[in-house]
């Protein structure tokens, strides 16, 4: 070595990586189950709701929209920290990235059942099914189908930022490479390697995504 | 029998039906022809309760079908109805669109709901059509499956809303075949039909509906030969 | 809750913050001028005959849409110091955010163009219009009233993933905030304050879009 004080990259390296890949996998799967769960109910609120119910529901969620995701990270984590009920990050981040799945899956759902229409709900009800027999049986598997390709879009920018919530000091796959940038100044290396996981995962889901919707269309 | 005592229904100021008084007798094919926006498609969605009404009452086989605490599901079980547009479901096949509502609705095992599937699609003519999804049927045969999917529910009325309006025209006919042959087995139905020679061949009685309001009903020979109201000369005129 | 919300600071404040957001609008007009440009050209190499147009292309759009735009930042900040390129905080976010709105406005254009049948250009130049003229008066605008309103969307989106900017020491809207809550440590009053006005800028420009939207496609169906 040039005779600097920083170290090569080294297996203790790559397994903290490693390490922080998972955690970034860990809390996006975390975020994007509860989020879409979260999100397909308040979807069914914003298509079937009183006018008043869904007015004030969809501009509660617009303001996740409208606000930048990392300003809510930090908001929340100081909030529950001043209200007396200090969390760690991880739990922190989760929630904040959940309630933001959960406002975009919301959109994707209504317009999934909006979808669906009223005929064929009638022609489902006109066979003695009821509300919920008609959404089991007809609009959730049909709407389903339409929208699944935009549900992979949500899940994976979730995925993609889950590395915000670096910002609070959980050390997710980004900030263990930046942290790694310091330490061995190999930052191209190690970014590339970065690059690489967040991409393996993501490109070949949203290629199969792109696939099923054209599928789906014909 | 189905009884409408006066009824009045309204989409907020527009009011579509004034005042309707009608009786389906078991076993009778009612036609119901009129100019579009005359609300006899209005008629059959309140017949099945899929549309409120103001006044009056629909009573099917004595259950008032708008009264307070009457099972909808279970009155709908009662009356099969085909729309303009099929409907058929497109995430099942030919045979599960058929089995679905058996299956959920009167809780028969797959086995049974098979079997009456079946039988009702070799009776509509998909007998071989079972595994195909309805994106591969022409618009007849779906409109073909609507109707099985109708009668797999064994309901003792049907109701057609236009049913071949959406049709090309070389697809209307085995549909109205298929809607003869029901009518030669003694089946109950209210026709909402454009199809003049259908009302006059097949229906016991013909009603015309203009504006909301019955003009005239009876037996197809004097009906639509020899009509009284002016409105009803002039709509024959047009579509004869 | 034992916390005494202390507002005084973040009012003073209000001055600064407010040159920030100016800071943000614009940080966020020049990556989408510059994205929109580039995506342009991105979505005609990729419709191009020649591999080297297309492959170079399709790489940018894939990297862009499939790694999170914190990491593209990272790697025009930090990441190109080892090839001796050292960008500063502004241009690396401009940068990294016109990157990743050229690779997501790529795929808009392509379904823009893709919306508007190949007929109509037949047709225009049957009417004896030129090459030229038919795509400027009868493809141009029918591609601009598809990607309308995605593009809006996009903008938006520009506008609150500059708040990345913070991370790599750019004082637009959230780095002023956090510089200010380094000082004072009134953490949730700052960002609150932050995100009122996030919230305001986001809506007055959905709102712009519209309007602008209305009048210049009015009477069009969607």
């Amino acid at each position: 070595m040039n005779g600097s004080v920083f170290t090569a990259l080294d297996w203790g390296d790559v397994f903290f990586l490693g390490e922080a890949a998972l955690r970034t996998v860990q809390i996006s799967v975390i975020a994007i189950i509860v989020g879409s769960l979260l999100g397909v109910l308040l979807g069914w609120t914003l298509a079937a709701g009183g006018w008043l119910v869904r007015l004030s529901t969809s501009g509660v969620l617009d303001v996740f929209r409208s606000v930048p995701l990392l300003i809510q990270l930090i908001l929340f984590d100081s909030f529950v920290a001043i209200a007396g009920y200090p969390m760690q990050a991880f739990w922190s981040g989760t929630i904040v990235l959940s309630v933001y799945c959960a406002a975009l899956v919301a959109m994707v759902a209504r317009a999934g059942i909006e979808n669906v229409g009223r005929d064929m709900q009638r022609a489902s009800r006109s066979l003695g099914m009821s509300y919920l027999q008609t959404m089991r049986h007809v609009v959730w598997p049909i709407g389903l189908r339409t929208v699944f390709p935009s549900w992979i879009g949500v899940s994976l920018s979730i995925v993609k930022d889950s590395a915000l919530v670096s910002a609070i000091g959980y050390i997710e796959l980004l900030r263990a490479s930046q942290i790694l940038n310091t330490k061995t100044q190999e930052s191209f290396k190690i970014m590339l390697l970065v690059g690489l996981f967040y991409f393996l995962i993501s490109y070949p889901i949203s290629r199969w995504g792109d696939r099923l919707e054209r599928r789906w269309k014909k | 029998m189905i009884q409408l005592e006066n009824v009045h229904k309204a989409f907020g100021a527009l009011e579509v039906l004034k005042g309707i008084d009608l009786t389906v007798r078991e076993g009778e094919v009612l036609s119901v022809i009129g100019a579009s926006g005359s609300g006899k498609s209005t008629l059959l969605y309140c017949v099945n309760g899929l549309e409120p009404i103001q006044t009056g009452r629909i009573v099917v086989d004595g259950t008032d079908v708008h009264g307070r605490g009457t099972d909808m599901n279970a009155l709908r079980r009662r009356i099969g109805m085909v729309f303009q547009q099929w409907n058929s479901f497109p995430h099942l096949t030919v045979l599960e669109n058929v089995t679905l509502a058996p299956r959920v609705v009167r809780k028969l095992s797959k086995k049974d709901a098979r079997e009456i599937a079946i039988s009702q699609l070799e009776r509509v003519g998909l007998g071989d059509k079972t595994q195909a999804y309805p994106s591969m049927l022409s618009g007849g045969q779906q409109q073909r499956l609507a109707i099985a999917r109708a009668l797999a529910m064994e309901p003792a009325y049907m109701l057609f809303d236009e049913a071949t309006s959406a049709l090309d025209p070389e697809l209307v006919g085995e549909v109205l075949d298929t809607m003869r042959m029901l009518a030669t087995d003694g089946m109950t139905m209210i026709v909402v039909t454009h199809e003049m020679g259908f009302a006059r061949d097949v229906s016991d009685r013909v009603a015309f509906f203009h504006q909301g309001v019955m003009e005239e009903i009876g037996p197809p020979s004097e009906v639509m030969l020899k009509p009284q109201s002016e409105h009803l000369q002039k709509f024959l005129a047009k579509v004869l | 809750m034992n916390y005494n919300f202390l507002w005084l600071p973040v009012f003073n404040a209000l001055p600064e913050l407010a040159r920030a957001a100016l800071v943000t609008l614009e940080v966020s007009v020049v990556s989408m001028v510059i994205g929109l440009g580039l995506g342009l050209l991105l979505c005609f190499a990729r419709r191009s005959d020649r591999r080297l147009a297309r492959w170079p292309a399709s790489v940018w759009v894939e990297v862009a849409r499939n790694t999170p735009v914190l990491f593209q930042i990272f790697v025009f900040y930090w990441g190109l110091g080892e090839f001796g390129l050292f960008l500063s905080s502004y241009v690396a976010v401009v940068s990294a955010l016109a990157f990743n709105t050229a690779g997501y406005m790529a795929e808009t254009f392509r379904g823009g163009f893709a919306a508007v049948p190949e007929t109509q250009l037949k047709a225009a130049r049957s009417l004896g219009m030129s090459f030229i003229q038919a795509n400027a008066r009868i493809v141009v605008p029918q591609v601009i009233r598809a990607v309308w309103y995605p593009m809006t969307n996009q903008f938006v989106w520009v506008i609150l993933m500059s708040s990345l900017g913070m991370l790599a020491g750019l004082r637009e809207l959230s780095g002023e905030t956090q510089y200010f809550n380094s000082r004072t440590f009134r953490t949730f009053e700052f960002f609150f304050a932050a995100a009122v006005i996030y919230y305001l800028i986001a809506k007055l420009v959905m709102l712009g879009a519209r309007i602008i939207g209305w009048r210049l496609f009015r009477g069009q169906p969607l």
